[in-house]
């Protein structure tokens, strides 16, 4: 069986080798793609498959399993055509209504607070993306410069430890910070002892503090943990380049923008990739922990628009409508980066 | 701790001519007693919160009330964390949260390395489209309402199996132990094929072995995702008190006090505290002590494994 694969793959790379000959542009620039370089497609013969019958014994039921836990749900999306009452039992004994609750939730009468849920997914997700992503480049680079090996060790060890605490925990470490001196409220005594304001700050009950909490809160948790990313593309750099630089005269900040910074930059866009399709899911518990009636005019995202009206008011064809929305949005804004990187010849996700 | 920093560099000008970048000038120190300065204020600014919580837990609850209290306690007492340690539910949740930790991780690594290591050979003839139906799970996402219906449908509510069931694959994780083992030499699969081991015994007595440190890595993630969960308690177990976690034991109580408690200095969530037996505590202080109860374990757990962190994120992500 070993050989067999081994001398497939050797033939079948013949017409492989050959392409790099090719000399029309066309040709170098589809070079670099994964696919040609993952080898050429081989046929698929029932022989193979026999062959390979163990590899499939440990792959097929694992990916029945996902398509179960993750694909079938999708027959849930019925509901977002029906007047679903959990009462009716199945969802297949419900009233069928087409559209309305798509017309209901975008332009009906939920139309003006979905529009605010959406607004106020995209802003808090795109505040702590950017202060994040810049929050942990900076520190990465900051990092890199400590040359004492133990100091740099403890102060990325201390920076990431916050990662590991659950958002109940962080919630509640941030609704102390932010309340008042008497509660614990150090940040407000911090801003009194200063003299920046002479009254403790309410931050919780101001509306338009939120979307900034929420992504101070987000930089805290997972600023060391972003870094570590930067900091090992960092070490990846070839340091001549370093030397190569400096010989030509280079400073320290002229270093860090010609050489650092465009040498992170294929890891920045995959990280960019991967968030992107995230933009809508994230920022589930803190708005959902710290949010409360006066505020809820920038607190309410579509996650906990979708837990609350849903899953505790027993609303579900709105909230699975608003799930759907999620989703799909999610595929384009992931299929539409990866498409970009691949077009910039940047590394791409899948 | 600055000082010393800067002034061990300086001593070490007579080894000049090693290396450009051992040159300290006025600008270099500066800048390295800014950046140390910086760093060590950021470091504290990430620890000020811990221990400002662990200070109060330790502090006596009607004095706590008073406010002002920084990383030490004033009052000292134990008090609050008797309280806690009466909490019947608490302990059951303490367990409940430890036992479907543990079977929550050790399913994940099982099924996940297995299906990573078919994913990982390169005759296998289906391994792209499979890779390419679980990465699209990490972004197709049927939504709550659905997901909790295909539970219900299962029969999986208010059961132990909830917690470990649909979790026992992480796309992200099945990434980062593929690409591992795609590492792996092509040679050593091949002696032990040469030696007569069909794939299960390759996955399990060669990879596997092999794979120790990103399994650490993974393992990790999978025990602090789970520790840390509270949605799924509160979506398919939140009826039967005996399969409540420690964080959804935490969630309840820091809602009742958060609620009312945003600028009222926290009066409300003494009914939390009127459940502990009568003993005398506050909200605040009683909030503080669960805190810890919950943060500690995993705090616990990751200096252990940190050191795997780099080498795993960095496979995991950039290659991905």
């Amino acid at each position: 069986m070993t050989d067999a694969t081994v001398s497939t793959r050797v033939t079948a790379t013949g017409p492989e080798t050959a392409l790099p000959l090719a000399t029309s542009s066309r040709a170098r620039r589809r070079k670099p793609r994964k696919k040609a370089a993952m080898g050429p497609r081989r046929k698929i013969t029932w022989d193979r498959i026999w062959a390979q019958r163990a590899l499939l014994a440990m792959a097929v039921p694992l990916l029945l399993y996902q398509i179960l836990f993750k694909y079938v749900p999708a027959y849930g999306w019925a509901i977002a055509f029906q007047h679903y009452k959990p009462g009716r039992g199945s969802i297949w004994n419900q009233k069928w209504v087409g559209f309305e609750n798509f017309v209901n939730l975008f332009t009906g009468v939920n139309g003006e607070r979905f529009r605010r849920v959406v607004v106020n997914t995209l802003g808090q997700s795109v505040l702590s993306l950017v202060v994040g992503t810049l929050g942990a480049i900076v520190l990465a680079l900051l990092l890199n410069e400590v040359k004492s090996l133990p100091f740099k060790r403890v102060m990325q060890n201390i920076t990431y430890m916050p990662h590991f605490l659950s958002w109940v925990i962080v919630a509640s470490l941030a609704a102390v910070a932010l309340s008042l001196p008497s509660s614990g409220g150090f940040i407000n005594q911090a801003l009194m002892n200063l003299h920046i304001v002479d009254q403790p700050v309410l931050f919780l009950t101001q509306p338009n503090y939120f979307w900034g909490i929420v992504a101070g809160t987000n930089l805290w948790k997972e600023l060391g943990w972003n870094t570590i990313l930067y900091l090992t593309a960092i070490t990846a750099i070839d340091p001549a380049l370093y030397e190569a630089a400096e010989v030509d005269g280079a400073g320290r900040y002229r270093k860090m923008f010609n050489i650092t910074l465009p040498g992170i930059r294929p890891t920045i866009v995959v990280l960019l990739i991967i968030n992107s399709g995230w933009i809508l899911s994230t920022n589930f518990e803190l708005p959902y922990f710290l949010g409360n009636g006066l505020v809820s005019e920038r607190a309410e995202t579509i996650d906990v628009f979708v837990l609350r009206y849903g899953y505790q008011l027993g609303n579900y064809s709105l909230a699975v409508v608003a799930g759907i929305f999620k989703t799909v949005v999610a595929i384009i804004l992931v299929g539409s980066a990866n498409l970009a990187a691949k077009r910039l010849n940047q590394e791409s996700l899948v | 701790m600055s000082s010393t920093l800067v002034a061990k560099p300086l001593t070490r000008r007579a080894s000049r001519g090693r290396s450009p970048r051992r040159q300290w000038t006025v600008e270099r120190v500066v800048f390295t007693t800014l950046n140390t300065t910086f760093l060590v204020f950021l470091s504290a600014l990430m620890v000020y919160p811990l221990l400002n919580t662990l200070a109060i837990s330790f502090n006596d609850g009607m004095d706590a009330v008073r406010g002002g209290i920084g990383i030490w306690p004033r009052v000292f007492s134990l008090q609050n964390y008797q309280v806690v340690f009466n909490m019947q539910t608490l302990y059951q949740a303490f367990f409940m949260s430890v036992l479907k930790t543990v079977v929550v991780v050790a399913t994940n690594l099982l099924f996940t390395s297995m299906l990573a290591y078919a994913l990982s050979r390169n005759e296998f003839i289906f391994r792209r489209s499979i890779t390419l139906l679980f990465v699209l799970t990490m972004y197709f996402d049927a939504g709550l309402i659905p997901n909790y219906l295909l539970i219900k449908d299962l029969g999986l509510l208010n059961s132990f199996q909830a917690y470990w069931v649909p979790t026992i694959i992480s796309a992200f994780n099945l990434i980062l132990l593929r690409t591992y083992m795609k590492s792996i030499p092509e040679e050593v699969i091949e002696s032990a094929r040469i030696d007569g081991a069909g794939e299960f015994r390759t996955w399990w007595q060669i990879v596997m072995p092999l794979c120790k440190p990103t399994l650490a890595v993974v393992g990790l993630f999978v025990a602090v995702g789970s520790w840390n969960s509270w949605l799924d308690t509160l979506l398919y177990n939140s009826g039967e008190q005996w399969l409540s976690t420690l964080q959804y034991e935490l969630q309840k109580l820091l809602s009742s006090s958060m609620n009312a408690g945003v600028n009222s200095g926290g009066q409300a969530g003494s009914a939390a505290a009127a459940a502990a037996g009568g003993q005398v505590t506050t909200p605040i202080a009683l909030r503080s002590a669960i805190t810890m109860v919950a943060a500690v374990p995993i705090l616990f757990v990751y200096p252990f494994l940190q050191k795997h962190f780099v080498s795993g994120l960095m496979i995991g992500s950039v290659k991905g």
